[in-house]
Parts: structure tokens; C-alpha cells; sequence
């Protein structure tokens, strides 16, 4: 009785055990399994979306140079790439991928609480990548709103995919947020419930505390875009006018009244501001556990994480309208939005100091999850720094159109998210497929990703100060700007261009690894979590086989003084001497 | 915005004051064994409840977020104030006699009293059904007095309002069905019918309490 949730899980998994191929890798209530399917679909899409980057990049490098490319198409690939990048590719993997995958391996339990309805969010999420692709080749194609879909420009005469191409973008978005929803009450509920004996909350890996807080952001955000999606489609295709203000076009009267299109605004970034964090904490947690098993070492003030982490997700909420300071807002509003965002830096430095203490006279291995680790921490100080800058009215009136603004998000939320979610794959593959990877191929495709990346974003810094208009498919009357911007345009594209080749590397890596790699060691980086001790490597469905872990210690027993083994895993008894100890050397 | 952020603020105070006694003095970095119950969750054992409070938080954002919508819309100038249909009184009273019966129901079924059950699962569909065709006709009556969903933003988010809460009371109407086929062809296990039933009961006073805000909200404007 003590056990409700799992004695749930043992019972049905005597009825469930997975018997065909279909059962087992399609229609699979495994959580590893929806993993590798969210995770798969997710890349896939990315891979679309990175596609469309580098034709925006082949514009605006070489303008006019390309037939194929004319302003309709480069809007909608700009809308494209930012939307797919956002939620269809971060948001679905960092917590549909590495969420269902480590949560329950992670805290102890044999799967999600819901496996059905796992299973049913992965084929809703898969609903609503179709819709968005089916959007591509609709009449007039997909809409080019720019991701933030700003009415009334979204639904008006001018902007690409007004017939089709918006009304899937919007069906597409609210399919995806009753995906998110069942996986998301999934999660929140596996972490509370679902947990193996001795796993208190501050037991767990940090990785689980980013998912965790991310998952509850998400649940109480995504709300805000359904109910925008909701009556922006009543606007489009019943007349209503939540958001559309009394306007003409070309001379004819749609016969909208007086809507407000600042409210789609506050209502979007109501949304838009926690989905950062929904993509960073995930990330934040990882690296904490990447940097830490790595570097041989327990991470930095424990308490202090999870704590910052829970106070970046509770402020991510009150700073919304920082997006919105050139709508023209009353200036107190603005001093309120200004002081809130910086106030979001204390607890995020905290987390970038402490990995950075981490670090410190650590045992460090550079290996390959290591170095997008360690880059991760570069980039996303950078991109930190920047958004400092843009979080004060004065300081972002002049910027916000400029491509300062395009650097500051990249490097913030497009390059570090990425790099973690490419270290996280590298850590995890092992556990994962049961093989090891090409090292050599691993650290080149780091090294040319994170140089090409640095090499992309940083001169972008400087095109913003100089003034060059974000969103512009031409320059147009910029004859202020130097003729090196353009040139500086090209390397930028050059780099781009570079950087998506690169990732080649990775592709080839992973197939040739998953063909040819040699079978991996159960535990090849010595860790200490809960997914390492499984008894069979990779986990089986069930993960624990007979019995639950019991869990004595925290995950971040590294070098621990005394010990001769420089990891004690979760599950290793307290009273029982561990093999590995040295001279008994008792230290309280 | 105020009113989402009101709600939010109180649904983050009561999640961080349980993560706060559960973390509060600890010292993570001792290896120790722990209490038996350290593990559990904040109400036990009891997953199904968890997911169902989860999702009624959710759900709470949703509403919040529509009626912060509808008070920042309000303040523009085409606003006109419209008249709810005396209807809306019938219905309510019908929503409150299906929680109440529902709640019956649900004392019956903890008291093992399950001769109850059918009358009162019934008693109950009858009752939110006839609050759903209610509503339908609520909206018929509106639209032939020619007051249509685009006639003026306040009847758009009239229609809204009443169609997002009606979408959620068939939503409940599925889990409901669920349950009273169980316990017609009395199928299935007894134990996961009651705490079926347990839960729907709280999804349909959770649902009558929305709809009391809506309601208020829509008198009031």
C-alpha cells in the first residue's frame, strides 16, 4: 500500500509487456522508446528548419543572386525557421526527448505514471509536425507572419500564406500544446509520484529539477498562445475583432472594429517569455550534471541550483512585456519590465558561477559531452551579457530591429540550447544504443560548430550597432551603412553555411556508430545517476528488472575523500564499505 | 494582464511552499537512509489526483488568461455591454444540481452504497447534458435576437467564454461515459471506478466553480 504508483506500474506491466515489432517501436508505451521518436521527429523537423536558415543566409549574403529566393519566400522561411526552431525542434526535444528518457531512469521508476498517454502525446505532437509541414505546401504556402504572428499584419493582404498557410500554423500550434499538455502532466506527475525509495527532491540529478521546473512553466504558459491561437483564428476565418483594429486594405473594408493588437502581444509573450526558460532550464540542468560528472567533481552549491532554477522559471513570468518596449508602452510599465528582467540575472549568474566553481581544480576530462558543456558556458555568457544590455528601455529602443537583437537570441537561446542538446546526445548515446562513438569525429564536429557559431554570431553584434535592419529581405535606403557591412554579410553567410555542412560530422557519427561502433561499457563515464546502474545496458522495458533502486546518497558523489573509486553511485549502500575503499579512513 | 498573474501567483505560492518544506534543511550531500515515505509525493500516493490537480491548474491558466483578454479588451472604445439571456439562471441552477448530485453520488460510492451508483451517474449526464443543450440554446436565442458573434467583442467573448467552458464539460463527459459503462455492465475493477468516480466529481465542482467566475464576470460587464 505504501507504494501506490508503482505497484500501478508492475501491475500493468505484466498485462503490457510489448510483444511485436509494432508494439514495441511504434505504438510503444516505453518511455525510451517515445523518446527516441520525439527525439528522431524533432531532429527531423530541425533539420527542415536549418535548411530554410541557410536560404535566408544565401539572401542576404548574396542578395539577388538567387532566383529562387523572392520576399515572399524569405518571410516565410524566416517564420519557418523560427517557429520550428522554438517549439517544434527545442521544446520537443529537450522535454519530449531528454524528458521522457531520464525522468524515469533518472529518479528510479519503471516508466512515465501514464504510459498510454505518453504514447498519445508523441502521436498528437507527430499531428502537429504534419500540419506544419502539409502548411509548406498549401496555396500560397506557409504563412510569412514572422514567428511571433503579430496581428494585424499576420491575417492582412501583403503578408505571405493569408489563406491557408496561417489558419495551419494556428491548428498546428494548439495541436501542440494538448501534446505538450499530456506529456507535460506526465512528467510533473512521474516526478512527484513515481520516484524509488530513498530519491528525496533534493536527491535529484539537476537535470531532472531543469526538466521539472521547465514542464510546470510549460503547462502554465502554453495557455497563453492556445488562447491567442484560439481568437486570432476567430479573427481570420469568423470576423471577430479580439485583436484586429478598425482597418481598411487596399481600399476595402474587412469590416474589423476596434480591436487591439497589443493585446496579441501581451498574451504572445505571456508565453514567449517563459518558453525561453522552458528551452534553458532543461538546458541548465544538464550541463550542471554534464560539467560535474566530467570534471570528477560534486556540483557547486547544490542548493543554490535548484533554488535559482525555481526562481528563473517563478520571475520568467513577470517580465513578458520586455519584448514589447518599442510598442510604446507607459514608461513606468517599462521600468517595471526593466527591473524585473535585470533582477533575472542574479539567480542566472549564481547558476553560471557555480558551474564555473565547478570547474575549479575539477579532474577534468575533455571528452566530448565535456566540450559542449564547457562551450555552452562560453555562449551562454555572452548571450547573457548581451541580454542585459537589451533588457533596459533606452538601450533597446534603438536596438530592437537591429541584428543585435538576432545575435542576442542566438547565441542565447539557439546556439547554447543546441550545443547542450548535442552534449547530452553524446552523453547519453551510450545508454541510449549500447554503443560509443567516434571520439575524433566528435570533438571536429564541437570544434567547427562552436568556432562556426562564434564565427556567425559575433560580427552580428557589430551589423546591429552599425544599424542594419533586422527582417529587411533587402537593405533598401540604408546608405549609412559602410559597403563592409555587406561584406561582413557574406562571411556571415559563408560561416552559416559552414556550421550546417558540419553537422554532417554528427549524422555520420551517430549511423556509423550505431553500425560499426564497439559496444559500450554499461557506465563508460563513471556516473553516479540512477540510469548508469541499470542492470541491463541499454535498459529493457521495465528498466530495473526484478527489483526498485534504493537510493542512499545524492548524484554528485565524485572524488569523494577516502574512497578509492572517484564515484560513489546513488544506489550504493551507506553501511556496506564499497569495494572500492581504500584505507577505511573514516572523515566525521 | 493583472488577473492571469493574480491566479498564476497563487498557483506558484502553493507549489513553492511545498517544495520549500520539502527542501528547506535538508543537506543533500549526506548519504544516509531516508524516511520510507521521504519519496511520496505531496498528497501521497495518489498519481491520478495529481495529474488531475495539474490539470486543473492548467486549465485555470487557460481561463485566467481569457478573462484578462476580456477585462484589457473591455477598456476599448467599440465596446457595448450585452444582455446574457435569462436562460443562463436555468442552466446555472442545472450545473449546480449536477455537482450536487454528483457529489452524492461520489459519498455513496466511499460509503460502498452501490445500489446508488446508476441512479446517480445517470442523475448526473441527464443533468450536465441539459446544461450543454441549455447553453445551445442560450446562444440560439442570441443569435436570433441578431446578436451574432460578430456584432460586437462582447458577444464574441460571450460566445468564447460559454464555448471554451462547454468544450471542458465534454471533455469530463468522456471520463464520465467511461465510468457509468463500467458501472452498468459492471465491469472492471470496483476500486478504479470509485476513484473514477472521486475524480470526476472534483473535475465537475471545479468546472461549476468556473462557471460561477464566467457567469459573475459576464453579469457584472
Amino acid at each position: 500500500m505504501a507504494y501506490v504508483a508503482i505497484a500501478d506500474r508492475d501491475h500493468e506491466q505484466e498485462h503490457h509487456d510489448p510483444q511485436t515489432f509494432i508494439t514495441k517501436y511504434v505504438w510503444s508505451q516505453d518511455h525510451k522508446v517515445i523518446a527516441v521518436q520525439y527525439g528522431i521527429t524533432a531532429i527531423f523537423v530541425g533539420l527542415i528548419a536549418l535548411g530554410l536558415s541557410a536560404m535566408m543566409r544565401l539572401q542576404l549574403g548574396f542578395p539577388d543572386q538567387f532566383s529562387f529566393i523572392n520576399p515572399e519566400n524569405y518571410y516565410q522561411f524566416i517564420t519557418m525557421h523560427g517557429m520550428i526552431m522554438v517549439i517544434y525542434l527545442l521544446t520537443a526535444l529537450f522535454l519530449g526527448g531528454f524528458g521522457n528518457y531520464l525522468i524515469p531512469l533518472m529518479c528510479g521508476s519503471r516508466d512515465m505514471v501514464f504510459p498510454y498517454m505518453n504514447m498519445l502525446s508523441y502521436w498528437v505532437y507527430l499531428l502537429s509536425v504534419i500540419i506544419l509541414v502539409v502548411s509548406f505546401f498549401v496555396p500560397g504556402g506557409s504563412t510569412g507572419a514572422g514567428w511571433t504572428l503579430y496581428p494585424p499584419q499576420a491575417i492582412m493582404p501583403g503578408t505571405p500564406g493569408i489563406d491557408v498557410g496561417i489558419i495551419l500554423m494556428l491548428v498546428s500550434l494548439a495541436v501542440f500544446i494538448v501534446a505538450f499538455t499530456m506529456g507535460g502532466l506526465n512528467y510533473v506527475t512521474t516526478v512527484l509520484q513515481a520516484r524509488c525509495k530513498g530519491m528525496t527532491l533534493m536527491r535529484m540529478p539537476l537535470s531532472v529539477w531543469g526538466i521539472f521546473i521547465a514542464t510546470v512553466l510549460g503547462l502554465l504558459a502554453f495557455p497563453a498562445l492556445l488562447v491567442s491561437a484560439i481568437m486570432m483564428l476567430f479573427d481570420k476565418t469568423l470576423y471577430t475583432s479580439f485583436f484586429m483594429p478598425a482597418i481598411s486594405s487596399m481600399g476595402s473594408d474587412p469590416g474589423y472594429t476596434g480591436g487591439s493588437p497589443i493585446l496579441f502581444q501581451h498574451l504572445f509573450w505571456f508565453f514567449g517569455h517563459p518558453e525561453v526558460y522552458i528551452v534553458a532550464l532543461p538546458a541548465f540542468g544538464i550541463v550542471s550534471d554534464l560539467l560535474s560528472t566530467h570534471a570528477r567533481k560534486n556540483i557547486f552549491g547544490y542548493r543554490m541550483m535548484v533554488w535559482a532554477i525555481i526562481a528563473i522559471g517563478g520571475l520568467s513570468f513577470v517580465v513578458w512585456a520586455h519584448h514589447m518596449y518599442v510598442s510604446g508602452m507607459n514608461p513606468y510599465f517599462g521600468f517595471f519590465f526593466a527591473t524585473t528582467t535585470l533582477i533575472i540575472a542574479v539567480p542566472t549568474a549564481i547558476k553560471v558561477y557555480n558551474w564555473v566553481l565547478t570547474l575549479w581544480e575539477g579532474n577534468i576530462h575533455l571528452r566530448v559531452p565535456m566540450l559542449f558543456a564547457i562551450g555552452f558556458v562560453f555562449t551562454f555568457i555572452h548571450g547573457g551579457l548581451t541580454g542585459l544590455f537589451l533588457g533596459n528601455v533606452t538601450i533597446d529602443l534603438p536596438l530592437s530591429d537591429t541584428y543585435f537583437v538576432v545575435a542576442h537570441f542566438h547565441m542565447v537561446m539557439g546556439v547554447s540550447p543546441i550545443l547542450v542538446v548535442f552534449g547530452a546526445i553524446y552523453h547519453w548515446w551510450p545508454k541510449i544504443t549500447g554503443r560509443m562513438y567516434n571520439e575524433t569525429l566528435g570533438k571536429w564536429h564541437f570544434w567547427m560548430t562552436f568556432l562556426g557559431t562564434y564565427s556567425i554570431y559575433l560580427p552580428m553584434h557589430y551589423l546591429g550597432f552599425a544599424g542594419v535592419p533586422r527582417r529587411y529581405f533587402a537593405m533598401g535606403n540604408t546608405e549609412f551603412l559602410p559597403d563592409s557591412a555587406q561584406d561582413l554579410n557574406a562571411w556571415i553567410t559563408m560561416s552559416a553555411l559552414f556550421v550546417a555542412a558540419t553537422q554532417i560530422l554528427f549524422f555520420v557519427n551517430m549511423i556509423w556508430s550505431l553500425t560499426r561502433g564497439p559496444k559500450s561499457d554499461p557506465n563508460p563515464w563513471h556516473a553516479t545517476t540512477l540510469e548508469w546502474q541499470t542492470p541491463d545496458h541499454p535498459p529493457k522495458h521495465g528498466n530495473w528488472g526484478h527489483d526498485l533502486p534504493v537510493v542512499y546518497r545524492w548524484a554528485y558523489d565524485y572524488s569523494v575523500p577516502g574512497y578509492e573509486d572517484d564515484y560513489i553511485p546513488q544506489n550504493v549502500s551507506t553501511d556496506i564499505a564499497p569495494a572500492g575503499r581504500s584505507h577505511g579512513v573514516e572523515e566525521h | 494582464m493583472e488577473i492571469a498573474l493574480i491566479f498564476l501567483a497563487v498557483i506558484l505560492a502553493t507549489f513553492l511552499g511545498w517544495l520549500l518544506k520539502q527542501s528547506f534543511n535538508t543537506a543533500p550531500w549526506v548519504a544516509e537512509v531516508v524516511s520510507d515515505t521521504a519519496h511520496h509525493g505531496p498528497l501521497g500516493t495518489n498519481s491520478r489526483l495529481i495529474a488531475l490537480l495539474t490539470l486543473l491548474a492548467v486549465i485555470t491558466s487557460f481561463f485566467a488568461l481569457i478573462i484578462s483578454a476580456y477585462s484589457l479588451r473591455m477598456e476599448l472604445g467599440d465596446w457595448v455591454p450585452m444582455t446574457e439571456p435569462r436562460l443562463l439562471w436555468v442552466n446555472t441552477g442545472l450545473l449546480v444540481a449536477a455537482s450536487l448530485v454528483f457529489q452524492w453520488t461520489r459519498n455513496a460510492a466511499i460509503k460502498g452504497r452501490d445500489a446508488a451508483l446508476k441512479p446517480g451517474l445517470v442523475l448526473t449526464g441527464v443533468l450536465t447534458a441539459a446544461f450543454i443543450a441549455g447553453q445551445l440554446l442560450a446562444w440560439q436565442q442570441l443569435e436570433q435576437s441578431g446578436q451574432f458573434m460578430t456584432s460586437n467583442p462582447a458577444n464574441a467573448f460571450f460566445y468564447f467564454l460559454t464555448g471554451a467552458h462547454a468544450v471542458h464539460i465534454i471533455g469530463g463527459m468522456v471520463v464520465w461515459a467511461r465510468a457509468t459503462t463500467r458501472v452498468m455492465l459492471d465491469r472492471g475493477d470496483a476500486a478504479l471506478t470509485r476513484r473514477s468516480i472521486e475524480l470526476c466529481t472534483i473535475y465537475w465542482h471545479f468546472l461549476l466553480l468556473v462557471w460561477l467566475v464566467l457567469f459573475g464576470l459576464l453579469l457584472s460587464t
